[in-house]
């Protein structure tokens, strides 16, 4: 179960909002390129949030360049799910490749910032337990249920051989 | 039932007929990194206990901060030209050009599967392959296995007819595109090109469309394979690459677009996103100052928007105000600019030339703005802080309508100037 805080961001947030490119030179040092994650939309970013915090975005988050580095660091901040109203293709496959949740639901407008949120991703809920309301998503694919379970798609070919049943 | 461009290739990938919808496990044919993303590919390649490559065309491209402006950059670069060596995998280097335009110059045939750790990577559905961006660990696998699994879109049949009016582009009609279809308009989805405009547009322009199919959210970009591809692929040297490919008369489309180009006039996306286009003809009103314009890049940096440039440019002269960066997509596209004479044009201009590569597109070097300046470029994207500095803004148009903004200093219709 993800149990965290909610900061809220807007529409549109981009690869380059996320992970901006004038660190390109610190792809290598992730922990650091995680000081500056979305630092263009919340000043300071890394140094407010607590560990467990949950995103809640709008629609198409992660929009933009294929970089890995993006999802990752959310993850290395201490990020434990991001939820938006959908999500941009690329980004979506390397959350699940890396091991950070993702859950599509529409109803983000509904959370504050601030609100304490339970995350059951087996399931398809999201309670709002500051609010007390309660969300169905449709469950991650069981696929890619599989991949995020090992803490992504590195740790389940080392331990599988392959690719999870279809 | 008939089959869409995408269903065709990832049914010959997959070794049996596949539909919209499935989850495939499908064999690619050209994978490639570059050095923003390549560092990590090779560490996950590594983790997973890889020892050979087994994709049959690897490549790695050192495109994207190249000539490398920092010592953290090249310390990474040295690992991908090492790993390159130990696995025989090709590593094109600085001056040689952005991995797209390379790989559609020398290696993408018709009805390929390309995967790239690039978003961009959608560049090669200009030839008809099948192309898309993956992350590092994606194409870590890829490099690894030889293959990964996909879920075959669903296509969007996107209908181009009519002749572009003077003055109007390629880039106008993806631009176009994203307008109607917005920034996430086809996600999960591949766009399919059909229509008497496609039919009669060379390569070139092709993968200007393809290049931004990822701009609405595509998975892919596809254009049909037709004689216009053999002639690109004679013009590179490698006729024998061609293969007619188009989707079946009754393939299913998710939905349809038709557009009348004939009916469409340059256009300009403004800050901060790609599907806030808006004609030039309106924006001019507002006298939009420009500092700098950059023609170049994987969606315009080639031969022939560096002509469409020029065709304004040598008439009207540049504006002194403007900084104008030129940079060629390719070694082969600055050679033949090079012998055309449109590199001493451009310097004798007053524009600054800079190695093949992505440029200024990426943040990092060979112009960056100042905070509270303003780009016009021919790029693909202008999210805040792309260029490197989240106090600037970014405008996306065709080589016209940039070289009318070198012109004047400010965003102006190209037609009036042409």
């Amino acid at each position: 179960m993800i149990r965290g805080r909610a900061w809220k961001l807007g529409d549109d947030i981009s690869t380059d909002h996320i992970a901006p490119g004038r660190y390109f030179h610190l792809r290598n040092d992730l922990e650091k390129l995680a000081e500056h994650l979305l630092e263009d939309v919340i000043e300071g970013f890394a140094q407010k949030i607590n560990k467990g915090d949950v995103i809640v975005a709008g629609k198409n988050f992660g929009l933009g360049s294929s970089r890995e580095h993006a999802a990752r660091i959310i993850k290395i901040a201490g990020i434990s799910c991001v939820i938006a109203k959908s999500f941009a293709r690329i980004f979506y496959r390397n959350a699940i490749n890396v091991g950070l949740p993702l859950v599509e639901l529409k109803e983000t407008d509904e959370i504050n910032q601030g609100d304490e949120l339970e995350v059951d991703l087996e399931r398809g809920v999201v309670r709002n337990l500051t609010t007390g309301r309660e969300y169905r998503f449709t469950p991650i694919p069981k696929f890619l249920l599989e991949i995020l379970k090992e803490d992504g798609i590195v740790n389940y070919l080392k331990k599988h051989g392959t690719f999870p049943e279809v | 039932m008939g089959k869409t461009l995408t269903e065709k290739i990832f049914s010959e990938h997959t070794g049996r007929e596949v539909k919209a919808g499935e989850i495939v496990l499908a064999s690619v044919d050209i994978a490639m990194a570059q050095d923003g993303t390549g560092p990590l590919m090779i560490k996950e390649f590594q983790e997973l206990g890889f020892k050979e490559v087994k994709v049959p065309k690897a490549f790695l491209f050192i495109d994207h901060a190249s000539p490398s402006p920092r010592r953290e950059l090249s310390n990474s670069q040295k690992l991908m030209r090492e790993f390159g060596k130990q696995m025989g995998v090709v590593v094109f280097d600085m001056g040689d050009g952005i991995s797209h335009q390379v790989l559609a110059e020398r290696f993408v045939r018709p009805g390929d599967l390309v995967v790239g750790a690039d978003s961009h990577t959608c560049t090669a559905g200009g030839l008809g392959a099948f192309g898309t961006g993956m992350g590092s660990t994606d194409v870590a696998i890829v490099f690894g296995l030889g293959k990964n699994w996909f879920k075959v879109p669903e296509a969007i049949r996107v209908v181009l007819e009519g002749k572009l009016p003077e003055g109007v582009y390629a880039k106008d009609v993806i631009l176009e595109i994203a307008r109607i279809l917005g920034s996430d308009g086809a996600t999960y989805k591949a766009l399919e090109f059909q229509g008497s405009c496609v039919e009669g547009m060379d390569v070139d322009d092709r993968l200007t469309i393809s290049n931004m199919a990822v701009e609405v959210g595509a998975k892919a970009g596809l254009m049909p394979s037709d004689e216009k591809t053999r002639e690109y692929l004679k013009k590179m040297g490698r006729e024998e690459d061609y293969r007619e490919l188009k989707p079946d008369p009754d393939a299913i489309y998710e939905q349809e677009i038709v557009i009348d180009v004939s009916k469409l006039e340059p256009l300009v996306a403004l800050p901060h996103y790609v599907d806030n286009v808006k004609r030039v003809s309106e924006v001019e009103k507002e006298k939009i100052k420009i500092d700098q314009v950059f023609i170049g890049t994987c969606t315009n940096g080639r031969l022939k928007d560096l002509e469409i440039a020029l065709k304004i440019l040598r008439k009207h002269g540049k504006h002194p105000d403007v900084r104008l960066i030129v940079g060629p997509a390719s070694r082969r596209v600055y050679a033949e600019a090079l012998e055309k004479g449109l590199i001493k044009e451009f310097v004798e201009l007053g524009a600054a030339i800079i190695p093949p590569g992505c440029g200024p597109c990426v943040g990092i070097h060979l112009g960056v703005m100042a905070d509270g300046e303003r780009v016009l470029s021919t790029q693909n994207r202008n999210f805040k802080g792309r260029m490197g500095n989240p106090e600037g803004e970014i405008y996306l148009g065709s080589p016209a309508v940039a070289a009318a903004a070198a012109v004047t200093g400010y965003i102006t219709d190209p037609r009036r100037l042409l």
